[in-house]
């Protein structure tokens, strides 16, 4: 099952702590994480990362086997970066990575979109005479949080139906339909938004 | 009932080989409580279907519902015309089932905790207690299916407008969402390639090609795609 924009009811302090807070503090934190330089910092905000998750009662080991498909996207970034400057950076960059996803899985995880929704909504009230519509962005907010445990499965049986036709190694054989329905659920959930009346 | 017509309503869509006819010009009138819509695929049952909520738009002709124009007052034709895909995945927007419902109470009940009070109501009657913090993306199809509806059916449209609900079903969770569907009060169109739930109907419609091929009570309609399929 997948930890990514589910939200699981719990009473820890994380839980308790108004989403506007939580918010402000991941906005914060991810400044502060990218800012800060160096493969010490960085490891030591993923530590930071990981007591929080286990804080707020994701389980540490579920949430790891979540984002277990962020490994290949770390291990070929942490290559690149190694080859092309060195392994201090490839550490640096990695961590980051790690503990942003970390961060916002916390955020996720003891925040009911719900109230997510509301903040957000409520924040952007003062853009509104700019032309900006608060609930259809948090409406595409929560949207994205939705789109990923759908992206994740189009993504593994697209892997699967590859692999069925001995196509595993090419990646058109991968990407394309993989990117073709993404487009497609993408239209079909823009219809079905359309039909609830959400945004009319 | 509300009268849902199609007045000389065509619709074409544009293709690499130039345009194609997608919907002859057709007129109808359906005041019937439950209208099957029953064809091939590709035959224009789904964007007649589509035509009703807004979905599509005609290329010439004009869409009423209950006397108002699909085309200019939309809108108040989406808050009365419920929509129900055949793939529940792409209708449940919200993470979870409860904040789905939600989305669609937002409107009558814009107190958060009366809003989610009334979403897990409405999942109740439904069947779904229990589940109101499940991910929508843990559900089984059955369940994704009866979300879908619970979400529609929480605004009390006049009109529901079902197509293909049942095609991703199991033998168990098809008549399950069926039976639910056909003992709504709300009047019903509904798209679907079950015969035997077509036929519980009270008027049938068969389309062949872009356009009505038969029209009659869903017993004769059945009949008639039988012989013709």
């Amino acid at each position: 099952m997948s930890l990514l924009g589910l939200h699981q009811p719990g009473h820890t302090r994380l839980h308790r702590t108004s989403t506007g807070w939580k918010l402000l503090a991941l906005a914060s934190a991810s400044i502060v994480v990218v800012a800060v330089r160096g493969p010490g910092s960085s490891l030591a905000f993923l530590a930071v990362a990981l007591l929080l998750v286990a804080w707020s009662g994701a389980g540490l080991a579920a949430t790891l086997r979540t984002l277990r498909g962020l490994v290949v996207v770390a291990v070929l970034m942490a290559a690149y970066l190694a080859w092309q400057q060195d392994w201090a950076r490839a550490v640096e960059a990695v961590a980051d990575l790690a503990t942003l996803v970390l961060l916002a899985t916390v955020l996720t995880v003891t925040t009911p979109i719900d109230e997510m929704l509301e903040t957000i909504t409520r924040a952007l009230q003062p853009l509104r005479p700019l032309g900006v519509r608060p609930e259809s962005v948090a409406l595409a907010f929560s949207l994205v949080i939705r789109a990923l445990p759908t992206t994740l499965d189009l993504a593994r049986e697209t892997r699967e139906a590859a692999l069925a036709r001995g196509l595993q190694h090419d990646p058109r054989a991968r990407l394309t339909p993989l990117v073709i329905r993404v487009v497609a659920h993408a239209r079909a959930t823009g219809d079905a938004l359309h039909a609830r009346g959400v945004g009319d | 009932m509300t009268s849902l017509e199609l007045d000389r309503v065509t619709v074409t869509a544009r293709t690499v080989d130039g345009e194609m006819v997608v919907l002859q010009e057709t007129t109808l009138t359906l005041t019937e409580q439950r209208v099957a819509l029953i064809g091939a695929n590709g035959s224009g049952k789904s964007t007649l279907a589509r035509l009703l909520n807004g979905l599509v738009s005609p290329t010439t002709g004009q869409v009423r519902v209950g006397g108002l124009d699909v085309a200019r007052e939309g809108k108040e034709v989406r808050r009365r015309v419920g929509f129900v895909f055949t793939d529940p995945a792409a209708q449940l927007v919200m993470p979870t089932a409860a904040e789905d419902v939600a989305l669609s109470l937002r409107r009558t009940h814009p107190d958060k905790a009366e809003r989610r009070r009334a979403a897990l109501e409405v999942l109740a009657a439904f069947g779904l207690d229990g589940l109101g913090d499940r991910s929508v993306h843990t559900l089984s199809g059955g369940q994704r299916q009866l979300l879908a509806l619970a979400g529609v059916l929480a605004t009390a449209p006049d009109v529901l407008v079902a197509d293909e609900p049942t095609t991703l079903l199991d033998l168990a969770n098809s008549r399950r969402v069926g039976d639910l569907l056909l003992s709504l009060p709300q009047q019903l169109v509904l798209v679907t390639h079950d015969l035997d739930l077509a036929a519980r109907c009270d008027r049938g419609v068969v389309m062949v090609d872009g356009e009505v091929a038969f029209d009659g009570t869903a017993a004769e309609a059945v009949g008639h795609y039988r012989a013709v399929a």
